[in-house]
């Protein structure tokens, strides 16, 4: 009788709006092995790991834990032994490592509880990475970043009363050094060889290749391939990941025309440049400093004192909820906050020239509603976007920077979008494009390719294609 | 409409409310001479309440604790310099507003070069302030000019200068607020703060402006105060400072910042002054007085959280 | 040269604040260095000291408490009435008070209120109550308090032994046991010890109960002091709290605050004051000096922050 496997997913379906996040998949985990996870954007792999960790509730699939249906929360995943890390900091920073260790485990309570955290937390540092000089009694907020992630992860591995049994490590590496990797990398192996089972996503080809027993490739919310390492090698992971040709994009010849925006060595990458009339594309896998470039953009050419008579940049957030949609206000007064000067005489705003322009934006970009006075709550994600759209646009700054604004967005508005983009271009606007999506990638002229916070590869013309991007995007050796 | 759709129109409700109930105390004696003192005291509070209610707006922490304390400075500063000659009434008020755009600057700069929260940065200015007004006053109680004196407790077509004069500024605030850019800055500015930057709303340039604003408007209202009172007292301002706050939430005001509400205003200074004269008139102690005054302002608070959360 | 922890640093600015402070103290008035002189100059040492220590356990928990310096003079008007004739009323009306506090921090917590308007709306309340049981200064202090607080040790005044041993204590309290890591943890990510199980709104509870009793221990301190009370004796209390904690190296985010840093800020405040009047600085500049105290302890902060930064 085989043992039932550690966690399994069957059909698990998760739709964010009009986004499938998750369509259809189908997965086990079983003591002693190490599960590679690899993917583009939207891949689905961070919904798969909220699923597996309890953050977030399946409702459309099942969940069996230890070959058991079982209802699944935050708590329960902790209480069967599944530990995540992810990237963000989910350490107190003004606790020591003790401290932390004492929260994150309540098993510890008691007297002498410092004594014992202690221990824990040390014993599993030690195990993870020998030698690593961090002492249980220092402040996390005064460790430098690889050594907080080093924590975080010794967390993860720390068995406090409840023997951690699955450990999903997303990035784990991205703060290490090469050594600190290795020293990772190794503790897996041993704890996979010991009945332990570990789920590694990683962008760095060559860690999964090397330490996972077994692959699965996602890609738009399926595991479109699953074999044992041995099976796969670089170029096999990567064209696993593509899809298949497209069709040939007609794309702008490369521009002569003057540089609007330049930064010659971004952290220690490639130059960035944007001519007048180009569409210029942020690819690589997200999170990995296209948002940060954009900011600095934006951040140089906007004025904080006083208002900008000609604004040079303008911005469509991507995160509406964050820094897009001003959720009191109606559609209207959102669409014209980008260019109030514009609208108003000596300071009073001219209410029936905002009117008109509302109008005028509605019928071009074809945001349904039937009131441009209307909340902006009561639109749709897709029309949402198009209002951020239509205030960047309406604004008469030449250079747009654009913050993956279509994640989330239904096609048919996609493809209205798209179309406006290029007829900006062609009047000479210039577009900066930070997209998760390969699709909208291959429609730019020139597409500079983000990895681990700075540009790695500059391409142009016929070289804009899928496998080129990703190539770029994933690195090599380990 | 219903009543929970207008949030302003309750604090008009409630301040008609408790003017009958306190009228009913007095059988109808008092009911002009009751109208004329809550118009004349609503009319302090809404113009500190105007300035507090723009640095509300710019959103949650925006708060300016140093209204009391400018009131002082300016009420006394400006008495002093005019030594009651009527000639120096506009450069005495010239210098009463100069302080008030001399502290907003100066809360500004706290909040921006040392990166504290508006509440302490207001608090410490407050401290400095008030110091200044204490050593500024040594000595005589000095009185205001008699035209200034006669205005400021004088009456025109039955309601009192003062209230004109807020009824003023109250309808500039609200042509501010409703109809200019700057209007739709702040607005924007309390609803996300990064969604403002990102549309290209200067930020520190809208919010200095919006702190100097709130103490000017303290600055005047400590101007007007203390030629009412005959002469500036050093803790003259100390009542307004909840007061200001108070009439914000109760007008309407979303505490969270980003929706403002001009004529509520009024209505909750009226509510708040008839609340106090009712407390007296049916014989309760200033103990009462100050129990009810908190109480109520928790339970809009709490009120205003329940409506927007559900 | 192994760096000092931030903690430690961080302890240096009040430390040496109150060093210099007291040794231009001494050359001022060479007689102040004597039992007696000490005695007089941390008289009001003691309940200055629990009102910061109670704001400063509020400000752990990212809250502002503009309330503490009326809730200490409500404390005082029940400790010289109630508990001199009907104590054990008296002690089930300040029991009863620190359920409110509890309550409070829930509220602000679950309906997401601004703590400081909310605060502010309380003093109000704290007023009334104590003019109610206070209508005119008066009271008395209930014999043993008179006499615990009258006692004169032999080596170092009372106030000095009763503020090292709160001091001790707060330390222990709030950065030794599981109750303190667990307040200062909702400070610094409330988000993720509410992942690991906790239930915040109970840790903010007791956080908001654990002032209420150092803020009462103020208040009874205060009355074996004064030997009498009123209803507006503790209201600077609001104001210095919050600078002792600054100056002791509290933080009003982040869950980072100090207990012995804002015991010794406290002490260094008082300090202040008496500095000021042996310069013969008129009291009315006492409280612009405390303002500006504050302000250049914060300026200094944001520049070691800054050069902590690039080194």
């Amino acid at each position: 009788m085989t043992v039932a496997p550690l966690i399994q997913v069957d059909t698990a379906r998760v739709r964010f709006g009009e986004v499938r996040a998750l369509d259809g998949v189908s997965l086990a985990v079983h003591g002693g092995e190490c599960l590679g996870l690899v993917g583009h954007n939207g891949a689905g792999k961070s919904t798969l790991v909220s699923i597996l960790n309890g953050g977030l509730a399946l409702r459309d699939g099942s969940l069996r834990a230890d070959g058991q249906p079982v209802g699944w929360s935050i708590n329960a995943a902790r209480a069967r032994g599944l530990r995540c890390v992810f990237q963000e900091l989910s350490l107190c920073p003004n606790l020591t490592v003790a401290e932390n260790a004492r929260l994150m485990h309540r098993s510890l309570g008691g007297g002498a509880w410092r004594r014992r955290a202690r221990a824990v937390i040390g014993a599993a540092l030690d195990a993870v990475f020998p030698g690593h000089e961090i002492s249980p009694d220092v402040q996390v907020g005064s460790l430098t970043i690889a050594r907080r992630q080093m924590v975080e992860i010794a967390m993860a591995f720390a068995d406090a009363g409840t023997p951690p049994r699955l450990v999903i490590l997303d990035e784990p590496t991205s703060s290490l050094d090469a050594g600190l990797s290795a020293q990772l990398l190794a503790h897996v192996r041993r704890f996979v060889a010991g009945g332990g089972a570990v789920i590694l996503i990683s962008h760095i080809l060559g860690e999964v290749l090397s330490t996972a027993t077994r692959i699965v490739v996602m890609k738009d919310g399926r595991i479109v391939a699953e074999r044992p390492a041995a099976a796969f090698d670089h170029a096999a992971l990567v064209a696993a990941m593509g899809s298949a040709a497209r069709d040939h994009v007609a794309r702008r010849a490369v521009s002569q025309a003057a540089a609007v925006l330049q930064v010659p060595a971004w952290r220690g990458g490639l130059p960035f440049a944007a001519r007048r009339g180009e569409v210029i594309g942020l690819a690589g896998l997200g999170g990995h400093g296209q948002t940060e470039m954009l900011q600095a953009l934006f951040d140089h050419a906007n004025p904080n004192w006083w208002p900008a008579r000609d604004p040079a940049v303008t911005f469509v957030a991507g995160d509406r909820r964050l820094n897009g949609t001003f959720d009191l206000w109606p559609i209207l007064r959102n669409l014209s906050v980008g260019a109030l000067g514009d609208l108003a005489r000596r300071g009073l705003m001219d209410r029936r020239a905002e009117a008109a322009r509302g109008d005028d934006w509605q019928a071009r970009i074809g945001i349904r509603t039937p009131d441009m006075g209307l909340p902006i709550l009561s639109l749709s994600g897709g029309n949402q976007q198009k209002v951020l759209f239509a205030r960047a646009l309406s604004t008469r700054a030449p250079v747009v920077l654009m913050d993956d604004p279509m994640r989330g967005v239904d096609i048919g508005t996609k493809q209205e979008v798209y179309a406006i983009i290029r007829s900006e271009a062609e009047a000479g606007r210039t577009f900066v494009w930070y997209s998760t999506e390969m699709d909208e990638i291959t429609l730019c002229d020139r597409v500079y390719v983000f990895r681990e916070g700075r540009i790695v590869a500059d391409l142009s013309g016929d070289q804009v294609t899928e496998p080129a991007v990703l190539a770029a995007s994933f690195a090599g050796a380990a | 409409m219903t009543l929970l759709a207008r949030p302003w129109l309750w604090s008009w409700v409630a301040a008609l409310g408790v003017f009958i109930v306190t009228i009913m105390a007095t059988s109808g004696a008092s009911t002009i001479g009751l109208a004329q003192a809550a118009l004349t005291f609503a009319a302090f509070s809404v113009i500190v309440g105007l300035g507090q209610m723009f640095v509300i707006t710019l959103g949650p922490g925006n708060i300016d604790l140093a209204v009391p304390a400018t009131m002082t400075l300016s009420g006394t500063v400006a008495l002093k310099y005019m030594a009651e000659d009527n000639a120096l009434i506009i450069p005495g008020l010239l210098i009463a507003l100069a302080i008030g755009v001399a502290v907003g600057i100066g809360n500004y700069i706290l909040i921006k070069a040392l990166r504290i929260p508006p509440i302490i940065a207001t608090l410490a200015t407050s401290f400095v302030i008030q110091s200044a007004a204490i050593a500024t006053n040594r000595g005589l109680r000095i009185k205001p000019p008699a035209l200034l004196a006669e205005f400021s407790t004088g009456f025109s077509l039955g309601i009192p200068n003062l209230a004109w004069i807020a009824l003023v500024l109250t309808v500039a605030a609200w042509v501010l607020l409703m109809r200019t850019t700057y209007g739709r800055r702040i607005a924007a500015i309390g609803q996300s703060l990064p969604a403002a930057r990102m549309a290209g709303i200067p930020v520190d340039g809208t919010r200095v402006a919006t702190y100097v604003l709130c103490s000017v408007l303290a600055a005047l209202c400590g101007f007007l105060l203390s030629c009412f009172s005959g002469g500036a007292a050093l803790n003259m301002g100390a009542e307004y400072l909840l007061m200001s706050i108070a009439v914000v939430i109760i007008g309407g005001t979303a505490v969270a910042g980003g929706n403002s509400n001009v004529p509520g205003i009024w209505g909750a200074a009226l509510f708040m002054f008839l609340v106090v004269s009712m407390l007296n008139t049916y014989g309760f102690q200033a103990g009462v007085r100050l129990i009810a005054t908190g109480l109520i302002i928790i339970a809009v608070i709490l009120a205003a959280s329940g409506r927007r959360t559900s | 040269m192994r760096r000092l922890s931030p903690d430690a640093l961080r302890l240096a600015l009040p430390v040496l604040a109150f060093v210099a402070l007291l040794t231009a103290v001494f050359v001022l008035r060479p007689n102040a260095m004597s039992y007696n002189g000490f005695h007089l100059l941390f008289k009001l040492a003691v309940p200055i000291a629990l009102a910061t220590l109670a704001q400063m356990v509020i400000m752990a928990v990212n809250d502002l408490d503009l309330s503490i310096g009326t809730y200490v003079s409500f404390v005082a008007c029940v400790t010289a009435t109630f508990l001199v004739d009907q104590p054990v009323l008296g002690w089930l009306i300040l029991l009863a008070s620190v359920g409110v506090y509890a309550g409070l921090g829930v509220v602000i917590a679950w309906r997401q209120l601004p703590a400081i308007v909310v605060t502010l709306g309380m003093s109000f309340v704290w007023a009334g109550l104590a003019v109610l049981v206070l209508p005119a200064p008066g009271g008395v202090a209930p014999s043993w308090l008179a006499g615990a607080m009258g006692w004169k040790p032999p080596l170092m005044p009372l106030a000095i032994v009763l503020s090292i041993l709160i001091a001790v204590l707060a330390h222990l309290l709030l950065m030794r046991s599981s109750l303190g890591v667990l307040i200062r943890g909702v400070g610094g990510n409330e988000r993720s010890v509410a992942r690991a199980g906790w239930s915040t709104l109970r840790a903010r509870a007791l956080a908001y109960a654990t002032a209420a009793l150092f803020a009462i221990a103020s208040g009874i301190t205060l009355v074996g002091l004064m030997t009498s009370a009123d209803a507006n004796i503790a209201l600077r209390y609001t104001l210095l709290s919050i600078a002792g904690v600054i100056l002791g190296g509290g933080e009003f985010i982040g869950g980072r605050i100090n207990p012995v840093g804002a015991v010794v800020g406290a002490m260094t405040l008082l300090l202040a004051g008496s500095f000021l009047t042996f310069l013969s600085v008129p009291p009315d500049w006492q409280i612009g000096a405390q303002g500006a105290i504050l302000i250049a302890i914060l300026g200094i902060r944001v520049l070691l922050n800054r050069l902590e930064a690039q080194g």
